[in-house]
């Protein structure tokens, strides 16, 4: 999870997969907790990389894919980025040497919403046609038009690889999807809604 | 005496280390012709990685190298350990991860390159990080006693090296991690210094004696963890304590020994480095006489501050 402050996301994927029991989320971010607000490979089992400085999670996904390599151990590496981490130019750093060394063994799950924290992808730093420039920096781009239906996501995943080339699924997702005050609402990048809200979250994805 | 830079030993270290420990790998950031690790490169080309210009994706890239069991040597100039600074802290010390720096150029005597160049700030940046180890060899052995010992801990090992050919002598048959060596012992002064400065420090040895002092001269090898007990137990021995170090005065050796003799009695103490400024490109001998870290300057330093 090199988009690392989607942490929650990945903890709750996680604990379904049996990696903690669901009476850690009541420490989540506390003092003790092994949740820690991004997520720290040595406190939370399951984590493969300790992540939440962006741009960090693809190089070091990148080291694993070309150890993976070396070894010849058959390992195949997942990474998910985001597009405001996009800005950052330890993710292209990291494509070229994905490319350079032909990591066709490496993932590498693109989650654009179009924003970030201070607004969108475009009033921050506009990433122009980023599958453009992720298919000149040497992916093989599979493109999911709605990233949010499942389907289409595994679908993605499924498509045969290119010999000799790092993969990129670039998906285009609905920030808060399914939640109606939510969805497609910069505001909402990183807070944590009241009881009241809560509810009403739960509420509109039980729906 | 025989003279060699610590960076031709540390390329050295690492071709006899690869011959040792199949699962050492190198990485570097298109300067194998000055890190040395191009004899790495020559004698184990598929352990070889070539990041390109881009320190910080190298540091990640051996992050994630480490996890499946390698042990990376990243190698570049130590003047891009800031440069790729949030990479080894997050990337590496903050999970703890098995990577080793072998950090050469260090300090003014790179020389004409100039002051961008020229790394005065490395050792305080490594010190300060959880996990890590700090090495700084002073000569061509206790390089690679640094690099062997690297390569067996499991953690992340920054190890400092230079440029400029430098005198090789006997090795240490006491060598440990953690520990000083008193190459002098003494009883009016003190000289306590880590890396190239050593030959340094013995030219300003043999002049204090001349001046008819009868001076201690100890080596730390090791910054990270340090060997407090022999720097107080010299420090009360000897009463006038001298740090000397091609680093800022602020964060290297001065300061790791500073704390160790606060509280523990009356010393005089100076911090003889580079005093928070900047190098500047010139011949090395003509920068160390400038910047008062040779043996003529060091030694006037301590005759200068001298009690007792």
């Amino acid at each position: 999870m090199s988009k690392g402050h989607a942490a929650p996301g990945l903890y709750g994927t996680l604990c379904e997969r049996g990696f903690f029991t669901r009476d850690h989320f009541d420490h989540f971010r506390q003092l003790h907790g092994i949740l820690q607000g991004h997520p720290d490979i040595k406190k939370c089992p399951g984590v493969d990389a300790s992540t939440g400085s962006l741009g960090q999670g693809i190089s070091i996904a990148v080291g694993m894919a070309l150890a993976a390599k070396h070894l010849g151990n058959g390992v195949k590496v997942y990474t998910m980025i985001g597009d405001g981490e996009s800005d950052e130019g330890l993710v292209w750093e990291a494509s070229m040497a994905a490319a350079h060394y032909h990591l066709d063994n490496l993932t590498v799950i693109f989650d654009h919403n179009g924003m970030q924290i201070d607004g969108t992808n475009d009033q921050v730093m506009s990433l122009g046609d980023a599958q453009a420039k992720f298919t000149a920096f040497g992916y093989d781009v599979v493109e999911v038009m709605d990233g949010n239906d499942m389907q289409q996501v595994l679908d993605a995943f499924h498509t045969p690889v290119c010999p000799g080339k790092p993969r990129l699924i670039h998906l285009h997702t609905l920030k808060g999807k399914g939640v109606s005050f939510m969805e497609g609402q910069v505001a909402w990048h990183g807070k944590a809604p009241n009881d009241e809200l809560t509810a009403q979250a739960l509420r509109d994805l039980e729906g | 005496m025989e003279k060699k830079a610590i960076r031709v030993a540390y390329g050295e270290s690492l071709v006899r280390l690869g011959a040792e420990n199949s699962s050492v790998v190198v990485l570097d950031a298109d300067l194998a012709e000055a890190t040395m690790t191009k004899g790495f490169k020559q004698a184990y080309p598929e352990r070889f990685f070539d990041c390109g210009i881009a320190e910080a994706n190298m540091v990640d890239m051996a992050a994630g190298m480490s996890t499946m069991g390698l042990i990376p040597f990243c190698s570049t100039f130590a003047v891009f350990a800031g440069r790729s600074y949030d990479q080894i802290r997050n990337g590496v010390c903050y999970p703890g991860f098995n990577v080793k720096f072998g950090f050469s150029h260090a300090g003014i005597t790179l020389g004409e390159d100039g002051g961008s160049h020229q790394a005065i700030e490395d050792l305080a940046l490594m010190r300060v990080l959880p996990n890590m180890t700090v090495f700084a060899p002073s000569d061509a052995n206790e390089c690679w006693m640094c690099v062997k010992a690297a390569s067996e801990i499991n953690g992340p090992v920054y190890i400092r090296t230079s440029r400029l050919p430098s005198p090789v002598y006997d090795p240490d048959p006491h060598f440990q991690v953690g520990k000083g060596r008193v190459l002098m012992d003494g009883s009016d002064c003190v000289i306590m210094t880590c890396g190239i400065m050593l030959e340094h420090c013995l030219n300003a040895v043999e002049i204090l004696k001349g001046q008819g002092k009868n001076p201690a001269l100890l080596v730390f090898h090791t910054l990270k963890p340090f060997d407090d007990e022999l720097a107080l137990a010299y420090a009360q021995k000897c009463s006038n304590v001298f740090t000397v170090e091609e680093h800022s005065v602020i964060g290297g050796l001065g300061d790791t020994v500073a704390p160790v003799l606060c509280g523990k009695g009356s010393f005089v103490f100076r911090k003889i480095g580079i005093q928070d400024v900047f190098g500047q490109s010139g011949k090395p001998a003509d920068l160390l006489r400038e910047y008062h870290l040779n043996g003529e300057e060091i030694a006037r330093t301590v005759l200068e501050s001298m009690r007792g």
